[in-house]
């Protein structure tokens, strides 16, 4: 009754939707996009004036483009490993909790169900507006500092403490969970062993046990960071895009080709070599991280 | 611009009630109660209450066709820029544009013959934006311009008189700055995004001259836009508003002595402050310089991609050209703007007196609009170099030159496939 054919059949009929999906939806346009970035296409997504490598040459000499690669290299070297940092620093303290864990443990989680856009505007209008009134400056008044307009300030560059800010009250509690996970796998016998063998509580054991226990779990976490923070246009664009468009500082690639090629530039050529060089990037990055961390290596 | 919850989740459900009644019957439902042909008009949102009930009103006065306005909150340009690559775009739509390439890649209707006869009745300095090649792509609506608003109350306690010329801003913005009110406001950015190319003018240069060539490549322009910077590093500018420059509040709710906005906000304004307010252009810098300040016009366009382009043309003629009580009470019951309309400009009540009057005054005397071979990527370019000389102190003549080369590689782009 169920042989060969039907499970065939079962395949197809679960597998199918999501396969034609992802040709549909992914790999038609990825493919559209490589095909586009060899022509000079304003405009159109079927153009007709091939340029060869034009768009590549025009796209890598261009230094606002290239100052967006830098923009995001130094975010991503930053946001990754404060990220990293605070969340396992807050899932050793919540798992410490002997009471009320399930309380802090939700209190710290809940920020992950937030938009990044709603989020993004709550710090752009309340918290961090530069007028008297925003949270940050009635804070700082009461101390006797002069406003400051956090977003449109360059020197020192405050706009990063509200982007990396938000981005940490958004993010920790999700990895947090992750790393609770981990903590909670951890045999207490090892523990134990370790205090006979005369191991001091603190940094020792968590340097010798947890640390090492924890590592599937940190490998997990820092290839999604890694992953998120490629992905980081949200909060930028609702952080400090206007109407007149946006600064040309903290802009990171995605929002960069956003206005190239969807913008009123409508530049598809352009925009579609920069997205096809950024991917190559990112490509070279994950492919050299998993190597690095040995992902998909059998676990001793 | 305040959008309120419900209004946001009003325009969601009613969205969503066009779509439904769309796929059914093909008629019925939504907006408007004309027959004959289903057409698709798009509007961006105007922060001014009441303008989308009024152009609702108007789409269903149409008698030959069954107009649908969709009102379109968020990236209009973006939005419409998509939609024209596909067949599920408006008919006729409003557009900041068209832009040059929009025309050339043919994604707008050629609408020149609409205007026979009254081709002269427009105002000329937002109609030549519209025309390429000596074709009209797209009829203008109304005359928007920017201008700057002072305080007179203020001026008077700091003892400063409304400046005259950029120094004079300057010094002023610097005096009227205290504790709690920033001396002006010219948007969150510092000012590279509302006032664009308006000091190049000001400084009696411009962004494309007339010929197709740079309008800015000289040493005057490093001049004036260097002193754009001394603004920001006197602390002058108000910086971080929960409200852009576009919007009154800021200088409503005395967070700010000065503020460059809209005529738009004109009837926002003078309800908060009375006659506490006056109206001025951008002042001119240097010897060659005057004052200046932006005009221009969304225009009402037809799409490329319609299959109903005719009836689409018709009623934008119907609209935009035939109906002038229409144009007048779009152009002045809702927040301030100029007709498109020489005739109707004249003989606008509304525009007769006080800083109204001023700013039409200014409108004819200073205005300027920017060309069409100033493109998106010129634009961008400039803004960007702007941006780093307001708030970063970057050097005005090294910017400017990286800007040449890239407004350069646009404009022969632009040579060459006319």
């Amino acid at each position: 009754m169920l042989g060969a054919q039907n499970r065939t059949l079962w395949f197809w009929v679960f597998v199918g939707p999501f396969a034609l999906g992802l040709a549909l939806f992914t790999y038609v346009p990825l493919a559209w996009s490589v095909y586009l970035s060899f022509f000079d296409a304003h405009n159109t997504v079927s153009p007709d004036d091939f340029v060869g490598f034009g768009n590549y040459t025009a796209m890598l000499r261009n230094d606002a483009f290239t100052d967006s690669l830098v923009t995001f290299a130094v975010f991503s070297a930053f946001i990754v490993p404060t990220t990293f940092a605070l969340s396992l620093a807050l899932a050793l303290m919540v798992n410490r909790l002997r009471r009320a864990q399930a309380f802090f443990r939700s209190v710290f989680f809940l920020p992950a169900a937030c938009s990044y856009v709603v989020a993004a505007l709550i710090w752009k209008l309340s918290i961090f507006n530069g007028v008297r009134f925003g949270l940050a400056n009635t804070v700082l008044g009461w101390f006797g500092a002069d406003q400051t307009a956090w977003l449109s300030t360059t020197d020192p560059p405050w706009y990063w403490l509200v982007i990396v800010t938000v981005r940490l009250w958004l993010q920790a509690g999700f990895y947090m969970i992750l790393f609770l996970a981990g903590l909670q796998r951890i045999s207490p016998v090892l523990y134990e062993a370790a205090a006979v063998d005369g191991a001091r509580p603190g940094w020792q054991v968590l340097r010798h046990i947890t640390l090492p226990q924890l590592r599937a779990t940190s490998v997990a976490v820092a290839l999604l960071l890694v992953i998120n923070a490629f992905q980081a246009f949200d909060e930028f664009y609702n952080l400090l895009s206007d109407s007149g468009g946006y600064p040309p500082y903290a802009r990171p690639p995605l929002v960069y080709l956003y206005y190239t090629a969807l913008g009123q530039e409508q530049n598809l050529g352009l925009g579609s070599a920069g997205a096809v060089i950024l991917a190559l990037i990112i490509a070279v990055v994950t492919v050299g991280q998993a190597t690095w961390f040995g992902l998909g290596r059998k676990e001793d | 611009m305040t959008i309120s919850r419900r209004t946001l989740l009003g325009t969601g459900a009613a969205l969503g009630l066009l779509t439904a009644c769309g796929s059914n019957t093909g008629r019925g439902g939504g907006g408007s109660g004309g027959s004959g042909p289903r057409l698709a008009q798009w509007y961006h949102q105007y922060g001014e209450a009441g303008v989308e009930q009024a152009v609702k009103r108007y789409a269903a006065a149409y008698e030959k066709a069954d107009v649908q306005v969709q009102w379109r909150p968020g990236n209009y340009d973006e939005q419409t820029a998509a939609a024209l690559l596909t067949d599920s775009g408006p008919d006729v739509f409003e557009v900041n544009g068209p832009s040059l390439d929009q025309i050339r890649q043919g994604q707008v209707v050629d609408l020149t013959d609409l205007f026979d006869g009254v081709r002269g009745d427009f105002n000329p300095a937002v109609l030549a934006p519209k025309t390429y090649e000596g074709k009209i792509w797209a009829i203008p609506q109304v005359v928007d311009m920017h201008l700057l608003y002072y305080r007179k109350s203020h001026l008077d306690d700091a003892g400063v008189r409304p400046p005259r010329s950029l120094d004079e801003l300057v010094d002023a913005a610097k005096a009227l700055t205290t504790e709690d009110v920033k001396g002006l406001f010219l948007g969150n950015d510092g000012g590279a995004g509302a006032l664009g190319v308006t000091p190049l003018h000001a400084a009696g240069l411009s962004s494309v001259t007339e010929d197709g060539g740079i309008g800015f490549d000289d040493p005057a322009a490093a001049r004036t836009l260097g002193k754009l910077h001394e603004l920001y590093a006197d602390k002058s500018l108000l910086l971080g508003a929960p409200a852009d420059w576009s919007d009154p509040s800021a200088f409503t709710q005395e967070l700010t002595a000065m503020q460059w906005c809209g005529l738009w906000a004109l009837p926002a304004v003078e309800k908060e402050l009375g006659d506490d307010f006056g109206v001025l252009p951008f002042p001119a810098d240097g010897s060659g310089g005057k004052p200046a300040l932006p005009v221009g016009a969304y225009g009402a366009a037809v799409s490329a991609r319609s299959k109903h382009q005719e009836e689409g043309k018709a009623f934008l003629k119907w609209l935009w050209i035939d109906r002038t009580e229409y144009q007048e009470d779009f152009a002045l019951s809702y927040g301030f703007h100029i007709p498109a309309r020489l005739s109707l400009a004249g003989k606008a009540g509304k525009l007769r007196n006080g800083p109204a009057a001023d700013a039409v005054r200014y409108s004819t005397e200073y205005g300027y609009a920017e060309p069409l071979l100033w493109t998106p990527a010129s634009r961008t370019a400039y803004q960007d170099a702007l941006s780093r000389i307001i708030k970063s102190g970057a050097d005005p003549d090294d910017q400017l030159r990286s800007v040449v080369r890239t407004v350069r590689a646009e404009l022969a782009r632009a040579e060459k496939t006319s």
